[in-house]
């Protein structure tokens, strides 16, 4: 006995039970409201097709809205709740909609909303109120969702009878075999008709395949069919709602098989007549598995309505049961077989339903023309089968047209993929045209979908099947028109005047059942995306606890404050540090490649669009790299180690783009060079010492005299072998230090100890900022953006003439020297402080002639200055403008100037 | 989700893989501009079999060329290209 609560009233199962089972064993029938006109709707099949008795499971973030009360089983303390009424689900206010059906026929969204925007806006409030499934939950899922890929021989989508013995032929012929199941136990159509093979046979043959290694998984539905026989799983390890006994709800399957076999069966259809929705109307096959696995007998007077034999079996198994089958309507002709001993009535169809207190009291048919009617209370019907196709189909596959079942099955696929079983032959059944009024005869129960529907869509000019299924809305939600498809594509068929594959069919898209969302972001939701990298230099930093900053894939210090400091101060300490005696900061992360081999120059100069072979050996230059367009790529420096062997740096944030495309023109384009390019990126830390004292600094920490600006030596700091580059962003004498990562900290504690000792400080990116736009030195991604050529940014003169560097064709388009480019420009402020990334306007109300890409002040002397691009900007010197920012709020006069604030000679650098 | 077999590490899923353009959309060193400015702009998209550059970015590294059937999926030769490559 397992206690369950529905709508807050608590119930008994039995082990073993599907939710649907445990509320028919509990006698209710009522299960929910239906989408569109909120009609009672029961129980109508015992499978994951089932399109009426959705229910939300569970409370709080374990919240499960719209699962199908067929696919859960009932677990000790499981909480549902009925969805789509209200208050109550016997007294739903809603259902009042049905009487409303004619104005929400096919296109009523389609058309109010292209009749007038304002009725829509009316509508919607109320439809997305009335109209609607469950409501998703409001707080975290706190369950745990893993994925695991993969792989076999031998992929089995089926535990029925054929495809268990197909795994346990191919698991007992050596291949790897994996057998999933989406029901909780294995041959659940043994079970529901026992045959030659039964419970042992199962047993037995689950044994076989165990002891082959072949694993098999139930509660684990094959959703979607990929590439290349790629096969995803969606394992159920706890229940919907269920507290997971291993901390994992749920598991995603990434299966790579090198063949698949589908032996997924077949899915019963409804038939269309008047009132066909009503609770108490039940699929036959669904009945049966009631009766048989279950236990539990749906009604006590069954009427069965049929097209086909198998409906028979339902027949049987209700005698077996004790239940008195009223009256078997089969629509064939003539009595098909031996005497079955039931009332059988050939040549009918049922007509209509009657019900009280939404229970099932009557079956009105058409007997040989001829109305009758029945009292019953349950009446099972069997439209025919469809073959599960979706996995074939979503392979690439293409269908066959299967007359005498009026079924499509799998026929050709581009993958190693086969079909077996009920689902490649199903059974004959005899073909029925509907002949019920359409207006209540549903084909699509979980959008409220009638014939009627179809019947307007065609009226009103919708041909294509994919149109239909747009316009009504049939086909669509949790069950994605398993049990509909067929009945429109006949309907369709049967207005167009053509046979049914001629209709043509909508795609069959993964997932074949619904899958929630954690499982697909799996246990890498909380820290998706690139993953955050530790400075070599972290913990030294971490100990002063400075203002962190992300660049690229790390977190740099962007300020050290002191004594309270807010950010703005201690930038502004930092960098007056460096322009009055010294400071030093870490630039690890900045990009690094070392070239070397006899070609190493050659190769240089195809990357970079200055000349490199002209560097003397220890000598190094700005350089900088252009796309294929000619536009700028990045920029950095180069600098000549040794004969054959070069250092190239370039920015933080383009380094995986500068490594790919470094890559790239090593291996594809310039394969026949002898050269090595490395990426030494995270292979050096760095530390950079800027100001008038660096010199100073460094000769105490190399004891001898530093190299002069633009050259290299090796040196030994702390025993430590280094590189220095002198080189300057800030505008300052200053020197680079390269260290083997795992030994910067030595470096960087002898370096920290001669810089205080002169005076000076650590300083960070945001000091950093300050230094170089006052010198004028450019950012990639901000003043080099994409946009700008070489002599946009006043770069050109740099170029190499002999022109053999990537980009150099694209820079020679004509368009690219025209007037009207965008140029790099100074601004200063007449009066306010310029706004970082505001529009440069001439006046109010004019567009925009540029914009600002990085704002400061001047370090010592004070005043805002910045950066910029201005449409033929560098004649434009002089000129005043209005930096505005709508955005911010700000708004400052500015003179256009050369982008040089700082020691434009270059002076400070030499000694 | 396809598979690729890498020349240097065997069938790999394509999430270890980059793309990184046609074949046809190279542009060599030496190209004039007229033809740079072609090849990277006016591309084909064949309905049907083309060459392209992946690279094994999250295993080898490599670069290789995978001659692929683009409605189909159909992998029909990947050669390697590079140093290691040339013969």
């Amino acid at each position: 006995m397992i206690n369950f609560s529905f709508d807050g009233k608590n119930y008994t199962a039995e082990e073993g039970d599907t939710l649907a089972a445990a509320l028919l064993r509990n006698g209710i029938g009522l299960v929910g409201r239906s989408f569109k006109y909120h009609r009672p709707r029961g129980i109508m099949t015992a499978g994951i097709e089932e399109p009426n008795a959705l229910v939300t499971i569970g409370t709080g973030g374990r919240t499960e809205p719209n699962t199908r009360a067929t696919d859960v089983f009932v677990y000790e303390g499981l909480v549902a709740k009925s969805q789509n009424r209200w208050p109550n689900l016997s007294f739903d206010v809603g259902s009042i909609l049905g009487l409303a059906a004619p104005i929400l026929s096919a296109g009523f969204y389609y058309k109010t909303f292209f009749g007038s925007a304002k009725r829509w806006m009316l509508y919607e409030y109320f439809i997305r109120k009335a109209a609607g499934l469950g409501n998703a939950p409001t707080v975290a899922d706190p369950d745990r969702f893993s994925q695991r890929a993969a792989f076999c021989d031998v992929l089995v989508v089926g535990a029925g009878p054929a495809g268990m013995q197909a795994a346990v032929d191919a698991a007992e012929a050596g291949k790897r075999v994996i057998l999933v199941e989406q029901d909780s136990i294995l041959a659940p159509s043994l079970v529901r008709d026992p045959q030659e093979q039964d419970a042992a046979w199962i047993s037995a043959t689950a044994g076989r395949i165990r002891a082959a290694n072949g694993l098999i998984l139930t509660r684990t539905t094959a959703s979607g069919y990929w590439e290349h026989d790629l096969v995803t799983l969606t394992q159920r390890i706890s229940e919907p709602g269920q507290i997971p006994a291993h901390g994992v709800a749920q598991r995603l399957w990434h299966v790579r098989a090198g063949h698949v076999i589908l032996a997924t069966g077949s899915i019963e259809r409804p038939m269309a007549f008047a009132h066909n929705d009503r609770p108490g109307v039940m699929l036959s096959q669904a009945v049966r598995t009631y009766v048989s696995r279950f236990g539990v007998i749906p009604g006590k007077r069954v009427v069965i309505a049929t097209n086909n034999d198998d409906a028979y079996k339902t027949a049987l198994a209700l005698a077996d049961s004790g239940t008195q089958v009223v009256a078997i309507l089969d629509a064939r002709p003539a009595p098909a077989g031996e005497d079955s001993g039931f009332r059988v009535y050939n040549n009918a169809v049922p007509l209509s339903t009657k019900g009280a207190r939404h229970c099932l009291t009557n079956v009105s048919a058409l007997v040989d023309g001829k109305p009758i009617s029945f009292d019953a209370d349950l009446l099972a019907v069997s439209g025919g089968f469809t073959p599960v196709v979706h996995l074939h189909m979503q392979a690439g596959g293409t269908l066959d047209w299967n007359d005498a079942a009026q079924a499509f099955i799998p026929a050709t696929s581009r993958q190693n993929v086969t079909t077996i079983g009920g689902g490649a032959d199903p059974q004959p059944i005899f073909k029925m045209v509907p002949v019920s009024p359409p207006k209540k005869s549903f084909i699509d129960f979980q959008n409220d979908v009638t014939l009627a529907d179809v019947d307007l869509a065609w009226a009103e000019g919708y041909r294509s099947v994919e149109h239909l299924k747009r316009y009504t809305t049939l086909g669509m939600a949790t069950d994605q028109g398993k049990l509909s498809n067929m009945a429109a594509l006949g309907r369709l068929a049967e207005k167009q005047g053509v046979a049914i594959p001629e209709a043509g069919l909508t795609t069959f898209r993964p997932p074949y059942t619904p899958v929630t969302m954690g499982l697909l972001a799996g246990a890498g939701a909380k820290d998706a995306g690139a993953h955050v990298r530790q400075l070599a230099l972290y913990q030294l930093h971490a100990e002063k606890n400075p203002i962190w900053q992300p660049l690229g894939y790390w977190f740099r210090p962007r300020a050290y404050p002191t004594d309270g400091e807010t950010l703005a101060q201690a930038a502004l300490r930092e960098a007056k540090a460096v322009r009055t005696t010294v400071g030093m900061t870490d630039v690890s992360t900045l990009a690094k490649f070392e070239v070397s081999g006899p070609d190493a120059a050659a190769f240089l100069e195809i990357i970079c669009a200055t000349t490199v072979s002209k560097l003397a050996v220890g000598r190094g230059r700005y350089t900088f790299m252009l796309r294929e367009d000619g536009l700028v790529f990045d920029d950095g420096t180069v600098w000549r180690l040794e004969e054959n062997r070069y250092l190239l740096t370039s920015s933080t944030g383009g380094a995986d783009r500068m490594a790919t495309h470094i890559s790239y023109v090593r291996q594809y384009l310039c394969p026949h060079l002898r050269i090595s390019a490395v990426n030494v990126q995270e292979h050096h830390a760095g530390i950079a010492i800027a100001g008038p004292k660096a010199k100073a600094v460094l000769a105490a920490l190399i004891g001898e005299e530093p190299p002069r600006h633009m050259s290299t030596v090796p040196a030994v700091i702390g025993g430590v072998p280094v590189i220095i580059l002198a080189a300057s962003y800030s505008g300052e004498r200053a020197f680079e230090i390269y260290v083997e990562a795992n030994k910067a900290a030595t470096v960087w504690v002898a370096c920290e100890s001669q810089t205080t000792a002169q005076g000076g400080t650590l300083y960070g990116l945001e000091a950093m900022e300050f230094l170089r736009i006052e010198k004028g030195h450019l950012v990639v991604g901000g003043e080099v953006d994409g946009r700008m050529t070489p002599h946009d940014l006043a770069l050109d003169k740099m170029l190499n003439k002999a022109g053999d560097f990537i980009g150099a064709s694209g820079l020679s388009r004509p368009a690219l020297a025209e007037p009207g480019r965008r140029q790099l420009v100074g601004l200063e402020a007449i009066t306010g402080d310029i706004p970082e990334g505001a529009m440069l306007v001439t006046g109010e109300g004019t567009s925009p002639q540029g914009h600002v890409s990085a704002a400061a002040f001047r370090v010592l002397a004070g005043g805002s200055i910045a950066l910029g691009q201005l449409t033929d900007g560098f004649a434009r010197h002089g000129e005043e403008l209005i930096a505005s920012s709508p955005t911010r709020g700000q708004q400052a006069r500015v003179r256009v100037v050369a982008p040089h604030f700082y020691d434009a000679a270059g002076e400070r650098y030499r000694d | 989700m396809m598979q690729f077999t890498c020349p240097h590490c065997g069938p790999r899923a394509q999430a270890e893989f980059v793309y990184e353009r046609t074949v046809d959309s190279v542009v060599p060193l030496d190209a004039s501009p007229e033809d740079a400015m072609a090849t990277l702009f006016t591309r084909n998209n064949p309905r049907g079999v083309d060459d392209e550059i992946w690279r094994h970015t999250y295993g080898c590294r490599a670069w290789m060329v995978v001659t692929r059937h683009r409605v189909t999926n159909e992998i029909i030769a990947i050669r390697a290209v590079g140093p290691e490559a040339l013969s």
